[in-house]
């Protein structure tokens, strides 16, 4: 016993050791500052292109992005095996071509960009309009007679071309549109072709108008469309436009991608062909810390997660939020003696948090299983065995799912649609404990359990969602260590729970009665 | 720290003097410790309990028979013809779940100690949702034990709201350490579960004498059903039933054991059930701490003593007066 507790103290001490070592050593020499949002962001930029080839060449034409002040291109990395790439410059913009003699079926294609943002980086664009008035489209009737009629009216209600572009987009969205306007937008199949009939009517305004594209930046975010945003030119410099809401000036956090009507992304040879980005941000750039790495003898980057693609980079932002959840429902479990319902129950619930957010999934949590164990109670006065009772209470979940999805959709209560986020699996198994514990001990001890795996939950969830955490597991995955020789010694704790305090109160400082004394 | 907070909970070394055993501590020291593994299945299966204790020569309820597969059902009817009073019970129920009591025959119906009547084809379902699970821990498929009927010592009659008392006694290394007779009540829904309302006397090691009695971890002097004074209440063949109790550690191999028992009027005590995680709440019924007397026994010089040495260093060692 006693070599096996030396065992286990020079283990954790290890662990210990190298968890901290490793982190000071990535702070101190690598530069990785401990708290998040001391630096401007290194963000990871990444575009997926898919589509089918048609047996035989193919060309995938991409625009990158335009160089742009406050916007330091640290790293561009290009990823298709097979394919020949070529970067040519059109204009100020830059395309990547890349092309292959022979291709059948799916294809994928990757473009990678890291960048650093000073936080004032988007600057309005320093161009001036090549001319003094726009080409004016040519629309044909009744097309034309409707535009004509709209922008009188729009003209009549703005002063400038600022609060023009601003009527015009409000008119072109209000839940009720007059006839001209309807006309016009019953033509359009796509959101593109929106963006293109505003800079139409914008132009035949004599307004000086173009497409502008770009990213939203959100930390984590995958398989996310670009934006398209107009421009117009004021008379002494650009203004940008949101045409869904009608916002002048550019969101936060968006990065400008493209400017000018040129399409993102051209396919020949394929069919199909989609682009969708993903992004991450990160304390320091990958490439400088190789760099550093590389001056000191040891490629640790290379086996990182920075190394790995962003999606899967993305996924590991979560996964290594698991163990502070563990660590959570040990410290409830072991120091305080709360009981929970299934042992990492609480943990799996937590993570269905992150994407519900804490009071939404805690309403679609109680609600389904309260509903599972009703339903699972009629089911119960049937005879079956274990297997198929479970396997009918997993096809309840889903039942249940879908009829609270239909249900709220039709209130309005889009929240609920996050419902598809809790694993069903682990609904059914709380509801079949729930059930066997109700009839074997009663309702009592499943609101116990119950109200334990909640608050376990929500303490989770709260520590998970802190920044100073998230930031922590993800940059110094090393500090797993530190968890891992936390749940070591917890692991030995012999000590009394915080409830065991209370619950053993009347052993302390009464001598015991005589029976006479009864 | 403010002054009342020490009203809702106890000082840690406050209970630590005090001998009280921690969850933990009886998971980590003793359970895993003293309970090998491989043995559990042992104390699981009441089956494979009453075989082993029938084979040491330890007092169980008589088994009458198995009901193992669907097929045997057939012969319910054969083994159940002469008999007047027997009770079934699945094999890996808890909590006294699935056990039905036939206390008497009304010419091919069975009487329920309730007094209400069932036909043969009722007792035949109950054997079958028995064996489909219906009763068993996590739905597994089980078995339908028929054991002889216990009719509980005059001693308790005034003392149980329903059902027959048990007495949980934790055996550590073979030494009867702490006991408790534990009482049904209204509350409990006539189960003898702690946990669910069910009355918990703490007994004297030396005599079976009653110490104090705890409901819901509060002290009660009277049965909350009958209204009946604990204090006169004392547990009759002691040395036997401690005896009986010591036994069950060369019988399992199990260091750390929780004992059932029952006191049958005719037969004297008989072995219920056996638990290698025995709960906690026996200390709150006898007002002490397992840990001292655990720990009195680790430092003991080992060299297995017998079975009468080690009762009479319980009932010497252990007894409160």
């Amino acid at each position: 016993m006693n070599t096996a507790r030396t065992q286990l103290a020079l283990v954790v001490i290890l662990l210990t050791v190298a968890g901290l070592g490793l982190t000071l050593y990535k702070h101190m020499t690598l530069g990785f500052p401990l708290l998040p949002g001391r630096h401007s962001p290194v963000w990871t930029l990444e575009a997926q292109i898919n589509f089918d080839a048609e047996d035989g060449p193919a060309q995938a034409i991409l625009t990158l992005p335009a160089a742009q002040d406050g916007a330091i291109v640290l790293d561009e990395f290009f990823s298709s095996p097979g394919y020949g790439i070529n970067v040519k410059k059109q204009g100020s913009q830059r395309q990547a071509v890349w092309s292959i003699r022979q291709a059948e079926e799916r294809q994928t294609l990757f473009y990678r960009i890291q960048l650093r943002l000073e936080p004032e980086h988007l600057t309005k664009a320093a161009d001036e309009p090549a001319s003094d008035k726009p080409d004016t489209p040519v629309l044909t009737e009744p097309y034309s007679t409707a535009a004509k009629t709209l922008l009188a009216t729009i003209r009549e209600k703005s002063s400038d071309n600022e609060s023009f572009t601003g009527t015009l987009l409000q008119e072109l969205n209000s839940v009720d549109p007059d006839q001209n306007t309807n006309m016009l937008l019953g033509n359009l199949t796509s959101r593109n072709d929106k963006v293109q009939l505003i800079l139409d009517l914008l132009h035949q305004e004599g307004i000086h108008a173009r497409m502008v594209r770009g990213l939203q930046l959100e930390d984590g975010r995958r398989k996310q469309p670009i934006v398209d945003m107009v421009e117009i030119w004021n008379g002494w410099h650009w203004i940008l436009f949101n045409p869904d809401t009608a916002a002048s000036g550019a969101p936060d956090n968006f990065f400008l991608w493209q400017r000018g009507g040129k399409s993102l992304l051209d396919v020949m040879g394929g069919s199909h062909s989609r682009v969708e980005f993903s992004m991450i941000s990160q304390p320091i750039p990958t490439k400088q810390l190789a760099l550093e790495e590389a001056a000191s003898g040891i490629s640790m980057v290379d086996f990182s997660i920075y190394s790995l693609p962003l999606e899967e980079q993305n996924a590991f932002k979560t996964i290594l939020l698991v163990p502070i959840g563990i660590l959570v429902v040990l410290v409830m479990r072991v120091l305080v003696g709360l009981r929970t319902s299934g042992t990492f129950m609480p943990v799996l619930i937590a993570v269905a948090f992150l994407q519900t957010r804490w009071l939404p999934g805690l309403v679609i949590f109680i609600t389904v299983v309260t509903v599972g164990l009703w339903l699972r109670f009629i089911l119960s006065r049937l005879n079956m065995l274990l297997v198929a009772r479970l396997g009918s209470v997993v096809i309840m979940v889903v039942g249940i799912m879908v009829t609270m999805s239909i249900l709220s959709w039709k209130l309005g209560i889009t929240q609920a649609l996050t419902v598809t986020f809790f694993p069903m699996i682990i609904l059914a198994w709380t509801i079949e404990r729930m059930s066997i514990l109700w009839e074997e001990e009663g309702p009592r001890d499943v609101f116990i359990e119950g109200f334990g795996s909640l608050l376990v939950a929500s303490l989770s969830y709260l520590l998970m969602t802190n920044r100073h955490v998230e930031y922590l597991t993800f940059n110094f995955p090393e500090l797993l260590m530190l968890v891992l020789a936390a749940t070591l010694l917890l692991g030995q704790y012999t000590g009394y729970r915080l409830l065991e305090l209370k619950r053993f109160r009347s052993l302390i400082g009464k001598p015991l009665q005589h029976p006479a004394e009864y | 720290m403010p002054v009342n907070l020490f009203k809702w909970f106890a000082r840690p070394h406050a209970l630590l003097d005090a001998g009280v055993l921690s969850m933990n501590r009886r998971n980590l020291c003793y359970v895993s410790r003293y309970n090998k593994r491989s043995l559990l299945p042992l104390v699981d299966d009441k089956l494979s309990t009453k075989r082993l204790a029938e084979k040491a020569g330890v007092a169980v309820p008589k088994l009458l028979g198995v009901i193992q597969y669907q097929h045997d059902v057939q012969q319910l009817h054969k083994l159940l013809d002469h008999l007047s009073e027997f009770v079934i019970k699945p094999a890996n129920g808890s909590g006294g779940k699935g056990i039905l009591v036939i206390t008497g025959r009304d010419g091919s119906d069975f009487v329920k100690g309730s007094g209400e009547k069932l036909g043969f084809a009722d007792v035949k379902r109950h054997v079958t949702n028995t064996l489909g699970g219906l009763y068993s821990l996590g739905g597994k498929t089980d078995v339908a034990l028929i054991e002889s009927l216990i009719r509980a010592d005059p001693v308790f009659e005034r003392y149980s709201h329903e059902g027959v008392p048990d007495i949980r006694t934790i055996v550590f290394k073979g030494y009867p350490v702490m006991a408790m007779l534990r009482l049904a009540t209204k509350a409990s829904d006539g189960k003898a579960n702690l946990h669910q309302g069910a009355v918990g006397v703490g007994l004297d090691m030396a005599s079976g004498q009653s110490l104090r009695a705890v409901q819901f971890d509060q002290p009660v002097t009277h049965h909350p059903d009958t209204m009946q004074d604990f204090s006169a209440l004392s547990v009759p063949h002691w040395k036997q039933l401690l005896t009986l109790t010591a036994r069950c550690y060369e019988m399992t191999g199990l260091g750390y054991l929780g004992v059932d028992m029952v006191l049958d009027q005719n037969e004297g005590p008989l072995i219920l059930e056996l638990n290698a995680r025995p709960g906690l709440a026996i200390q709150i019924a006898n007002g002490s701490g397992l840990r001292s007397r655990l720990e009195m026994i680790e430092t003991l010089k080992s060299g297995d003593n017998a079975v009468s040495e080690r009762v009479t260093y319980a009932m010497t060692h252990f007894s409160h007066f």
